[in-house]
């Protein structure tokens, strides 16, 4: 490889520091349908008439910068040390990059996270389901992504947990995740979850994507490099938001 | 290079154990000159109030400027001035609630320039990816009638995107379902 080459290389991992005035769309199968029968509550939540093309403006391709106004603490991504006393369950380190779809990592940018504790419980007045509270865990965390677009998150791994969409649904362990990026195109709330897990044949949520392939984009992998010996388990989830469209000139080629 | 996206999930009924911050609904400090409030119900395909929901504002300051730091258009100087609101409600009314200032009028980037509006971004439970819809203010009548991302709308849907007056700003309901004279319009972005 010449020195010109791996300049080249290098540079697509370089983050993202330009100013798209466009954005990809990606097609139909990437994200789920708004109307999908299975996910019952979606059948009077979705909007019935056709999505009217909004062209990418200087609204559309600006966006917020919460960093300032949250004044974020180390505590705030390490869920474990948020409270008196430890939560109960496997401690995990979450950690993956925020990278654009060209493959360049988004810097300094919000990641902003909520789960169930151990047995599958939320801290949450609404959940009623029987298994315990855990008095030294919430379940939210918040950072911002390092120079090199990478986030990190100390935690406990969450559990399964039964809900009211069907006979004997259970709701695969996950982790809910919510990102902003740079532009308000780039905002996306997504799930994450873990490999293997037994309950994914049965969820209406995982599966309403319905592109296998897209649906692994939001299974972690566990990493064995990221562990912390003697101290936590480790996955590793990389999220891509959009990048930019192709511009004319590259469409020419 | 090209990868493909990660894709959406819904929100989910918990969210509030992780998005809410505080002075989350100023947009504007408080105390600023000019600040209204823009306020709101979410309705589904019964017409029965969303009790659960997230709804962000996106937006520039009264001079058409964004708090945007990633040097796109022109930045705004107004003091404090953050651009973005969002309110989750957990409970109850399904109202939300931000204070902010209108907008001015943002350049189209094929010459002109678009009315006053505001990006919104709606997420909740059964809601499997967000939905966007923008704000018009109805005392804009010749900018809303220039404006080139309305007139793509078609005609007799354009009034579910203007905000109504009301004694301390605006009124914006948003109806994720509904006959079609009354369903809110949602863009695809």
């Amino acid at each position: 490889m010449s020195a010109t080459e791996e300049e080249e290389v290098r540079q697509i991992y370089n983050p993202v520091v330009d100013t798209p005035t466009n954005y990809r769309r990606e097609g139909e199968e990437a994200n789920p349908p708004l109307d999908y029968p299975p996910y019952k509550s979606t059948q009077l939540r979705h909007p019935k008439q056709q999505l009217v093309y909004l062209p990418h403006t200087v609204t559309e391709i600006t966006g917020p910068q919460l960093s300032a106004a949250l004044d974020l603490k180390p505590t705030d991504s390490d869920l474990t040390v948020q409270h008196a006393g430890e939560p109960l369950g496997e401690r995990i380190i979450v950690s993956g990059h925020v990278y654009d779809t060209e493959g360049k990592p988004l810097r300094d940018t919000l990641v902003e996270i909520w789960q169930a504790n151990a047995s599958g419980r939320y801290a949450h007045k609404w959940d009623r389901w029987a298994a315990p509270l855990d008095p030294n865990f919430k379940g939210a965390g918040r950072c911002v992504t390092d120079a090199n677009g990478r986030y990190e998150f100390t935690s406990i791994k969450p559990g399964a947990y039964p809900w009211g969409n069907h006979y004997n649904a259970w709701r695969p362990a996950h982790i809910h995740f919510s990102l902003l990026g740079r532009a308000f195109t780039q905002r996306l709330v997504t799930q994450m979850y873990f490999p293997g897990d037994p309950f994914f044949p049965y969820d209406p949520i995982f599966n309403s994507v319905r592109d296998e392939r897209a649906r692994q984009r939001m299974v972690s992998s566990f990493s064995i490099h990221d562990t912390k010996p003697n101290w936590a388990q480790a996955f590793h989830f990389d999220i891509y938001l959009r990048g930019p469209a192709a511009t004319p000139f590259e469409e020419s080629f | 290079m090209i990868f493909e996206v990660t894709p959406s999930q819904t929100v989910g009924p918990y969210f509030a154990i992780g998005l809410p911050f505080e002075g989350q609904h100023l947009i504007v400090p408080e105390g600023t000159p000019g600040a209204l409030t823009i306020s709101g119900t979410v309705y589904d395909g019964h017409g029965d109030v969303v009790p659960d929901h997230v709804v962000e504002f996106w937006q520039a300051d009264a001079t058409g400027a964004f708090a945007d730091l990633h040097e796109h258009g022109d930045q705004s100087v107004h003091p404090g001035f953050r651009g973005f609101g969002r309110s989750c409600a957990e409970d109850g009314d399904g109202v939300y609630r931000m204070v902010t200032v209108k907008p001015g009028p943002v350049p189209f980037y094929a010459g002109g320039m678009q009315a006053p509006h505001i990006d919104v971004t709606l997420l909740a439970r059964g809601m499997l990816n967000r939905v966007v819809t923008r704000i018009y203010f109805p005392d804009e009548p010749e900018a809303n009638a220039a404006d080139p991302v309305l007139a793509k709308v078609p005609a007799q849907r354009r009034e579910t995107l203007l905000a109504q007056p009301t004694d301390d700003g605006y009124r914006f309901d948003i109806w994720i379902q509904g006959p079609p004279s009354r369903e809110t319009v949602f863009f695809a972005v």
